[in-house]
């Protein structure tokens, strides 16, 4: 058992790099071994929706319930965005699994989280 | 996603004006879907859809209810209606167990199918010409799932209807869902009593009898 729980700041490159299935993999891997991640550069709402039943498939029951996700809705498209059907920029995020990170208050400014060790005593 | 191309039985539709909609009710878990669905075909057809239940993760299989017709003066609708298993990031089987008394093997169970549940309600999404998305109107709207779902359907260009649900309790708040999403629809109801149905009613043929709106246009 390792002390203490590891928050990780992955940047934008990090993430750029990886393909749309890659990112989401990583994200997965990495919250399933009790990390936090927080990234310069969310998710698209699609890829969410990928995280989200990958994030079923892989719920255990006992070590892994899910995940705690918060982030900025993504920026307002612009006309030409809307044209082509493109989605606009995903902002910042926080992602955990959910007996770790739990949100406390947002609002469009701050995202207040909390990480309880033991919240769930599994 | 690049433009979004009309389905052939869609263009078919459009030139011989057939008004059938394929109508998905989606929503975070308890925020009162199965309540919708069952009210609107008890309405539409004196039937019930599924079970309501003030445990989370409730309906744990999509359920269809077909051909109900909504009519309004001159014009009308024919809709199937499919209610979801509720969408979540977490399921955790603990919280039935401490929070309805459901005992751990059952509680275990539930929570498997939910997570299923979950997923089957994600795969529809492929299937439906539109969504009426529920919304608990006392609480904070701006969550991940409802985020997330919206900006599918803005991804996909489904067209949806948000229901802010439960305007019958005190705290509620729908004013608050309007704010938070104003480029969509948002339509106070309570499913409970059924207060303002009939404008959910209107705004559904409005809203889903139209061809595919290209928004971009707009
Ligand atoms: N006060 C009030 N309660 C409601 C209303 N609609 C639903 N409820 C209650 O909310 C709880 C959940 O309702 P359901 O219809 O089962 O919710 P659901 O969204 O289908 O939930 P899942 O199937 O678990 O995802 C039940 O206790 C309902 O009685 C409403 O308009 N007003
Ligand atoms: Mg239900």
């Amino acid at each position: 058992m390792k002390e203490g729980i590891t928050v990780d700041l992955v940047s934008k490159d990090k993430l750029d790099e990886l393909s749309s299935e890659e990112r989401i993999n990583y994200i997965i891997d990495e919250v399933r071994k009790g990390k936090i991640l927080v990234l310069e550069r969310g998710l698209t709402s699609s890829e969410r929706v990928k995280l989200i039943q990958q994030t079923m498939e892989k719920i255990d029951h006992d070590t892994f319930i899910g995940i705690e996700i918060e982030g900025y809705p993504e920026e307002k498209r612009s006309f030409i965005h809307r044209i082509f059907g493109m989605v606009g920029k995903p902002r910042i995020t926080v992602i955990g699994p959910a007996h770790l990170l739990k949100t406390i208050r947002r609002d469009d400014r701050v995202i207040e989280t909390v990480i309880v060790p033991g919240r769930r005593d599994a | 996603m690049g433009f979004h191309f009309s389905s052939l039985a869609r263009i078919i539709q459009l030139l011989f004006g057939k008004k059938h909609a394929r109508i998905g009710i989606y929503g975070a878990p308890n925020v009162g879907k199965t309540t919708l669905a069952n009210r609107i075909a008890m309405d539409l057809a004196g039937e019930v859809v599924g079970t309501v239940s003030d445990v989370p993760h409730e309906t744990r299989r999509a359920k269809t209810k077909k051909n109900l017709k909504i009519e309004n003066g001159t014009s009308s609708l024919t809709i199937d209606i499919v209610d979801t298993p509720g969408i979540a990031t977490k399921v955790d089987y603990m919280e039935f167990v401490r929070n309805y008394g459901i005992d751990e093997e059952e509680a275990r169970r539930r929570a498997k199918e939910a997570t299923e549940g979950v997923i089957e309600a994600i795969r529809w999404l492929d299937n439906v010409d539109g969504v009426l998305l529920v919304m608990d109107s006392t609480e904070d709207p701006f969550t991940q799932v409802n985020v997330t779902i919206l900006g599918n359907l803005e991804a996909r260009n489904l067209p949806v209807i948000i229901a802010a649900n439960k305007i019958d309790m005190e705290t509620s708040s729908p004013a608050t869902i309007k704010s938070a999403f104003p480029q969509h629809p948002v339509v106070p109801i309570s499913a409970l009593t059924g207060h303002n149905m009939q404008a959910l009613y209107s705004k559904m043929i409005e809203h889903f009898g139209k061809r595919k709106k290209r928004r971009w246009i707009k």
